[in-house]
């Protein structure tokens, strides 16, 4: 019988398809492991639009099948309604790390020299989760999580 | 509850498809991203509110049957979302119209007793936000650039205003959803959305029409001919190959 902390720990390991840094875990998609005759994960979407909702079920899917678990469902859950508050904190980091600024409401740092003398390009960046930015310092274009 | 659910994905679902009709053709690459992003938000939150629409129908419909197999005069949307795009200040302007009366209707239904309804709602209404925020800067910033995106900005919402009244028009059907709990008045957000719109235009120096007209019929079915252009379009593939997969 598999543990409640492995699956956590397994879906720790499965990473976003759009920001592969992050784990679906960091990004606070997983809403709850349920053990039974069953396995049944609850998976909230970020944005209700975002084409990689079904390829991070297919993900989860394969990845604990991978690991040997049969009876496994996943449920979707929409409430509480996902927001940039449930990533990890220690996430921000990682994003940070990898060229995207972290969700803060006002100004976004540049992720590369730490500005705060940047600018706001466009409200939508290159995926649906994301807002497009300048740093006036270094001047590099970055995206940023936008801050829902 | 079905007709209160179409009324809602039907919004989503035909404003989404506009949207999406400026993809590869929006004046900036910004833009061209930015309305794609809004109409793949828009058909997220369709995907919610036809698919419990189906559920609640229990006719074995999903969401895909919904949006691809009904006709014109099966669909419950606003006629404003059906306007033909035309050129790219009439289809923000539409936007803003629209955001601004989506997101005061939302942020109503997350009053819903209804637990489903309400988690739809409360998803929505911060995307709906978002957009919002997005198509009022542009408003403002259009409305006081040039004069001629002023006078096109101000043709917009001209031509747009006879579709504002239906938005808050109430029927038997809201009255019913109001005393189930299920959703409050249209009528309710009206004095809401007087407001908001009255300092927006301001700031974009344009002109609040004059006269209350309003063009109605899209959430009993009758709509203007340009729907049944759209959907001739939406729902070719899925009716020409029917059950044809990615
Ligand atoms: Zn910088």
């Amino acid at each position: 019988m598999v543990s409640e902390a492995q699956i956590w720990a397994w879906l720790d390991e499965v990473p976003d398809p759009e920001i592969p840094v992050l784990s679906l875990v960091d990004l606070g998609v997983i809403r709850g492991v349920e053990i039974g005759e069953e396995v049944v994960i609850k998976v909230t979407p970020t944005y209700s639009g975002c084409p990689a909702t079904s390829v991070i079920n297919l993900d989860i899917t394969e990845k604990l099948r991978a690991n040997g678990v049969k009876n496994l469902r996943l449920e979707p859950q929409i409430y509480p309604p996902w927001s940039t508050d449930w990533i990890k904190r220690e996430a921000h980091e990682k994003l940070r790390a990898y060229g995207i600024a972290p969700p803060v409401s006002g100004t976004a740092l540049c992720p590369r020299c730490a500005s705060a003398n940047t600018e706001m390009l466009s409200k939508f960046g290159s995926t649906p989760c994301k807002s497009h930015h300048r740093c006036k310092d270094c001047l590099e274009p970055f995206d940023a999580f936008k801050c829902l | 509850m079905y007709e209160f659910l179409l009324r809602m994905g039907d919004n989503t679902l035909v404003l989404g498809h506009r949207v999406s009709e400026w993809c590869g053709h929006s004046p900036v690459l910004e833009e061209d991203i930015a309305l794609a992003n809004i109409s793949l938000d828009l058909i997220g939150q369709t995907r919610l509110w036809l698919g419990l629409a189906g559920e609640v129908e229990g006719q074995g419909r999903d969401a895909d049957a919904l949006a691809y197999r009904r006709d014109a005069w099966d669909f419950r949307n606003l006629l404003i979302v059906e306007r033909p795009n035309r050129d790219y200040g009439h289809t923000l302007m539409r936007q803003f119209l629209f955001d601004l009366w989506h997101h005061e209707r939302l942020a109503d239904i997350c009053l819903s007793e209804d637990d489903r309804v309400l988690g739809i709602a409360a998803k929505c209404v911060k995307e709906a936000s978002y957009h919002l925020e997005r198509s009022t800067d542009l408003i403002v910033r259009l409305g006081g650039g040039t004069a001629e995106s002023h006078s096109r900005m101000q043709t917009a919402v001209e031509a747009l205003w006879p579709y504002v009244g239906e938005m808050f028009t109430d029927d038997a059907l809201d009255i019913e959803m109001d005393k189930a709990g299920i959703a409050p008045l249209p009528s309710n957000q009206r004095p809401r959305f007087d407001e908001a719109l009255n300092i927006t235009l301001s700031r974009a120096s344009l002109t609040r029409p004059a006269g209350d007209f309003a063009q109605k019929g899209g959430r009993s079915g009758v709509h203007t001919e340009d729907l049944g252009h759209m959907l001739a379009t939406m729902q070719f593939l899925p009716r020409a190959y029917p059950d044809a997969r990615w």
